[in-house]
């Protein structure tokens, strides 16, 4: 039933989706692959942080690892599009099962820690290794417009086909797996690892898919980005990066694909449309550029603090929808954060706003 | 058996508030993709040209590691363009100069000036700066067929006529750049060590190859790259130190050359210091090295740690400013419209590539198209504020092809000797350029 509804919904929404390409002119097409890009990304990161418990301050290691994969193969063995992003995701998935082993062992801020230190090494090597990886300039990645579409078919509509598509492809399998028996194993191991051992679940093996799949849907997105940027530098993989993917996650609401996609779309628009906002109330260009900056600190935290359950959790309230049963992913940071402290017994005090619980839809 | 209602609901919300989000913004922002000719009226002879106004863009490091001192060059772009406007425009067209903030960083570039070109549908990109960042957007301008010139980076790379007709460098490339401090350090300082310090890429690797062309191979001891995106230099000082280099020459942006001066100072490492002229304006040095020091909460005085840097300058020296022609008329506009500002070589840079942008205009014509701009420049202009001619031609996109040795006291760039000029070839010769530079025009506008 799920499967069926899930997959009516995708190709409704690809079908839109498919319309507007062709109505909102080049340089939206442009947002468009950009969007689909990182909220597939951010889709898996979600996932992983609200759905399986664990955190990750490293995708963007994994987006970077996606984005050369694609870069390289489509170099030097000028694979086709879905070639390439296949074979960035199994790279990745690869990369993530590693990462997923040590991750298994490790819990709240070391795993933190662990991840934090991927994403500040992994784009170093591009510095190193100059040869293969053309340094800080990166390396171009030009994909051309299929001749069956004709030859004045714009190249931006054509990669937001192709990032949307993906996109889709990718939240479908997530959103699935998410319902399925690996998505309720996951929760179980969430809320707590002995249960779910004791109920005869393998929570290591578990962990570390949750690893794999979260870094194959990053690495989609990084194959997609490059894609769209058409060049792929180390500049681009930084730790900011990182952590505005968890930021977008965490802002849209954890666990939450919907959430992951407003997340996205604050992460993406926000900056440029405040810029235009200061500079037509006659802020001078250096100004101007630092009130994103700015701006974005204070979304995080009015969010933080009047919705602790993210965007999607606010929709969720006002629209009188009840959570997931199994919801409620600020257990997670709650039962880290009470992990490091064994005298605290009342764990509510440590975020401000218990998540809103089945039933209890408005206040 | 009960399954959570959220999930499956995800998607529909989520990617239908893409699609709200992509409609409201198609509707409220116009038509992006048009090109002027099916509606062309009068005066609007090219996508981004109307009767009354000229729209040109540019990405630029507002923020982020390279902002010290570059976040004035467009400033002082803009500012000589709205003297420009208030005399008259160029044939009565005002420019509207929209300036991005790349961060410096390649992929924010990417999508900015896609944004300048499909959603502000820009005539030209104009002193888009940073050399990483300019060639992740070079294919698609050029792709675009979008004139891309002056880009602010001396790479030689935008010397490429068939490849990328559009576009063009302003600048002294930094090959040339490399063999001008080349000469001076084997001619000056013969048989010293040297050290090289560059960025690690094209602009550093474009400064090496020219001083290896003319440096002796025996005399370089150690070439230490630095990556933009990491701040860590100590390692590739340290290094330069070990190896007993006497010169340090650096390809680097200001901040990396703060960078460098201060990892010098805290290993006691002395060396005469040779700095490209985009890493060695003396005021901003200054005010970095202070900032930097203070982050360490350590006080230092920029003008005495920035004495005696080597470096060369292919806009008139500052110190001149009284004498000379082009610094009057800058410092005059400067104090109009940037009054904040300080009169810099940033100022001085930004000034004097928005004067050759509205030369090539005036020589492209009344009602120009986008080649019009490109046959205008390839048929050469006049060297305006530079020290030495341009390259332009129909084959060469390169800017300027010289410069003077300078060296830095009190603060200020003083020339030493007279104005150098060479080629990009391995064996090309560095010739003195001895005709006096052209006074700027009275109106302060070059005339077509």
């Amino acid at each position: 039933m799920t499967l069926l509804k899930n997959l009516a919904v995708t190709v409704l929404v690809g079908i839109v989706l498919l319309i507007l390409s062709y109505r909102i002119g080049s340089f939206h097409d442009y947002e468009l692959a950009e969007v689909a890009a990182y909220v597939t990304a951010v889709g898996g990161l979600t996932m992983l942080v609200g759905i399986s418990g664990q955190i990750s301050i490293g995708h963007g290691a994994f987006m970077f690892i996606g984005a050369y994969v694609a870069a390289l193969l489509l170099q030097h063995l000028r694979w086709p599009i879905y070639l390439l992003i296949i074979a960035a995701a199994a790279a990745c998935a690869v990369a993530g099962g590693i990462v997923g082993l040590a991750a298994a062992r490790l819990r709240g801020p070391y795993l933190a820690g662990a991840t934090l230190m991927l994403a500040v090494a992994l784009p170093e090597i591009a510095g190193r290794y100059q040869g293969v990886f053309g340094g800080d300039q990166g390396l171009d990645i030009n994909v051309t417009v299929p001749s069956a579409l004709g030859a004045n078919f714009q190249l931006t509509q054509w990669l937001a086909w192709v990032t949307c598509l993906a996109a889709l492809i990718t939240l479908f399998l997530l959103a699935n797996l998410v319902n399925s028996r690996v998505g309720r194993s996951w929760r179980a191991v969430r809320d707590d690892e002995i249960a779910a051992s004791l109920s005869g679940l393998n929570v290591a093996r578990l962990q570390i898919l949750a690893f794999v799949v979260s870094a194959a849907c990053a690495g989609v997105g990084g194959a997609l980005l490059a894609i769209v940027l058409a060049n792929v530098s180390p500049g681009t993989f930084t730790l900011t990066l990182s952590i505005a993917l968890l930021t977008a996650a965490v802002l849209g609401g954890l666990g939450s694909l919907a959430g992951a996609l407003w997340g996205t779309l604050l992460f993406v628009f926000l900056p440029g449309y405040l810029t235009n906002v200061a500079q037509s109330h006659g802020l001078n260009s250096s100004a101007s550029s630092s009130v994103p900056i700015a701006a974005y600190g204070v979304v995080l935290i009015v969010v933080m603090l009047v919705f602790p359950a993210g965007i999607q959790g606010a929709v969720r309230r006002l629209l009188g929808i009840a959570a997931p049963a199994a919801g409620a992913p600020l257990t997670v940071l709650r039962r880290q954060a009470a992990a490091l402290d064994p005298k605290e017994k009342s764990t509510t005090t440590l975020v401000g706003t218990a998540p809103p619980e089945k039933g209890k839809g408005t206040r | 058996m009960k399954r959570p209602s959220t999930m499956r609901l995800a998607p529909v919300a989520g990617l239908a508030a893409i699609a709200m989000l992509a409609a409201a913004c198609g509707s409220s922002g116009g038509s992006s993709s048009a090109s002027g000719g099916s509606n062309a009226k009068p005066g609007a002879s090219a996508p981004g040209i109307t009767a009354t106004s000229i729209t040109i863009g540019s990405t630029q490091p507002l923020t982020g590691v390279a902002a010290p001192g570059y976040d004035e060059i467009s400033q002082a772009s803009e500012a000589y363009f709205q003297y420009v406007n208030a005399h008259g425009g160029i044939f009565g067209r005002k420019i509207n100069y929209i300036v991005k903030n790349d961060q410096y960083n390649p992929s924010i570039t990417s999508t900015m000036t896609r944004q300048l070109v499909l959603n502000d549908n820009v005539f030209a990109d104009f002193d888009a700066l940073g050399t990483p960042t300019h060639l992740a957007v070079a294919p698609f301008l050029n792709s675009e067929k979008v004139p891309d010139v002056f880009v602010a980076s001396g790479c030689e790379c935008w010397n490429a006529p068939t490849t990328w007709p559009e576009t063009f460098g302003w600048q002294l490339d930094y090959i040339r750049e490399g063999k001008i401090l080349g000469n001076y350090i084997k001619t000056t300082f013969p048989g010293k060590k040297v050290g090289i310090f560059y960025q690690n890429d094209e602009f550093g690797l474009d400064g090496v190859k020219g001083l290896d062309y003319e440096l002796p191979a025996s005399t370089v001891v150690a070439k230490e790259p630095y990556d933009v995106t990491n701040t860590t230099v100590g390692p590739a000082v340290a290094k330069l130190k070990a190896a007993g280099a006497q010169i340090v020459v650096s390809f680097s942006v200001p901040a990396f050359t703060a960078l460098l001066k201060l990892n010098m100072l805290g290993l006691s490492f002395n060396p005469t210091l040779v700095v490209s002229d985009v890493g060695s304006d003396a005021i901003t040095l200054g005010g970095l090295l202070e900032s930097f020091a203070a982050q360490s909460h350590k006080k230092v005085v920029g003008n005495q740690l920035t004495q005696g840097i080597i470096t060369d300058g292919y806009l008139p020296a500052l110190s001149d400013t009284s004498s000379n022609t082009w610094l009057q008329l800058f410092s005059k506009i400067h104090a109009q419209y940037i009054p904040k500002l300080p009169f810099d070589g940033n100022v001085e840079y930004g000034m004097s590539v928005a004067y050759s942008f509205v030369q090539a205009m005036e020589k492209a014509g009344k009602n120009p198209t986008r080649q019009d701009l490109l046959t205008a420049i390839q048929g050469g202009l006049s060297q305006g504020p530079s020290v030495a001619p341009y390259a332009y031609s129909p084959t060469n996109h390169n800017g300027g092809t010289g410069a003077y040795m300078g060296t830095i006291k009190n603060g200020v760039l003083v020339q030493m000797g007279p104005v150098l000029v060479t080629d990009t070839s391995p064996t090309g010769a560095i010739t003195p350029y001895t005709t006096p530079q052209p006074p700027a025009p009275a109106s302060g506008i070059p005339s077509p």
